[in-house]
């Protein structure tokens, strides 16, 4: 039995199958990311003055990471375009720029991850707090690392400011723009906390990531079915060209969705 | 296709185009707004995400075609913001359940953070 509407438009809604199936699908997800905007929003409003970091975030390299996706997302229409007026060729190329721009953005966010995942905080027992790179440039080292290892002290290049500070220049990222210091080093006995910028280090950074990585899974998934459809899945242009620029739709809507939450994502994370 | 069609997709290709240059612009405008430092944080979020909405109704508009799309998309579309909207309302709700004077009690008086951060 053939299943009717995978090509031609249903006559009543005027809408193919897959159509219909990706804006529902578009509709769930604007609910996922909408309620992890809300815990964000939450989260934001119900900190106490002064205890969510500000500048924490490289503003150049999110920008840059914008234009990217906003990039991507024109190749993908014009792509679409170019299949409408019969052009393959403009489409192949359209649509690998696109998936350049997919891992680029994947690219830049991972080095973002890695500058993260080595940037610590030290809480120390006089109340005093540093934060700042640690000799070697260690990932993922907490308290309990220093106990397991048995460290006597740590040495640690602190950031020219701690970001409970307002920025002086809005321009760059707490403890980057002004350079690191000198070396200091700190006695193990005199820490009653160490955290790198990962989740546990504090409510900004668990939204972040859960924000973040949920919506680069996205890219991923994104990018991995337009490159399916741009390489292996590209000979069904020859036998059903109209099912084959329906996918194309398809998949396009849901790339576009994915620049979409970034749009918001960028401005609330980065800046706000 | 015939000419009629190409010439129509021809002058989508220049919207998406126009669509692109604005949606670059509104970037730089974010960050510019960001290096403006306004006083007022509730202006600064007021003004970024007006950006950032406009810049989503373009992206929602002209690249995923919304502007011309079938009723029965604008129908689920309609849904979904229902839903959102009533998502949003929670927020308000629950900020609005918070008793007076539950959040800063002076009993319950939590230091500045900036007053513990070392001189370095």
């Amino acid at each position: 039995m053939e299943i009717p509407y995978v090509a031609k438009a249903r006559p009543d809604t005027g809408l193919f199958n897959a159509k219909v199936g990706i804006w529902l699908f578009l509709a769930s997800e604007v609910m996922l990311f909408g309620a992890l905007f809300s815990s964000y929003i939450l989260l934001r409003v119900g900190a106490d003055p002064g205890t969510w970091p500000h500048g924490l975030l490289n503003i150049p390299i999110g920008t840059f990471n914008t234009t990217v996706l906003i990039t991507s997302s024109v190749t993908v229409v014009l792509s679409w375009a170019s299949l409408k007026m019969g052009n393959f060729a403009a489409y192949r190329k359209y649509q690998a720029i696109t998936i350049l721009c997919a891992f680029a953005f994947l690219g830049i966010k991972s080095f973002e991850y890695r500058d993260k995942w080595t940037h610590y905080e030290v809480w120390k027992t006089d109340g005093t707090r540093l934060t700042g790179h640690l000799e070697g440039s260690p990932y993922f080292w907490n308290t309990q690392t220093l106990q397991q290892k048995k460290l006597d002290s740590i040495k640690l290049h602190p950031d020219a400011r701690h970001y409970a500070f307002p920025a002086a220049s809005p321009a760059g990222e707490a403890g980057h723009a002004e350079g690191a210091h000198e070396a200091v080093e700190i006695k193990t006995s005199d820490i009653k906390r160490l955290s790198a910028f990962v989740p546990s280090h504090g409510t900004f950074f668990a939204i972040y990531f859960t924000l973040t990585a949920l919506h680069g899974l996205h890219v991923l998934i994104g990018a991995l079915v337009i490159a399916y459809i741009w390489g292996p899945g590209a000979r069904l242009w020859k036998t059903d060209p109209e099912r084959y620029i329906n996918r194309v739709e398809v998949s396009g809507l849901f790339w576009h969705f994915v620049d979409l939450v970034w749009i918001f994502l960028f401005p609330v994370l980065y800046l706000l | 296709m015939n000419d009629a069609q190409a010439h129509d997709i021809k002058k989508h290709v220049r919207t998406y185009l126009v669509v692109f240059a604005a949606l670059l612009l509104g970037t730089f405008l974010t960050v510019a707004m960001y290096a403006v430092h306004f006083q007022s944080m509730a202006k600064t979020i007021t003004i970024a995400l007006c950006i950032a909405t406009i810049k989503a109704s373009l992206v929602a508009g002209f690249f995923m075609h919304l502007i011309s799309e079938k009723k029965a998309i604008y129908a689920m579309m309609a849904a979904t913001v229902f839903f959102f909207a009533a998502l949003m309302y929670l927020l308000v709700w629950s900020r609005a359940q918070v008793p007076l004077g539950a959040e800063y009690s002076p009993t319950k008086h939590v230091p500045h953070p900036a007053a513990d951060v070392g001189s370095y």
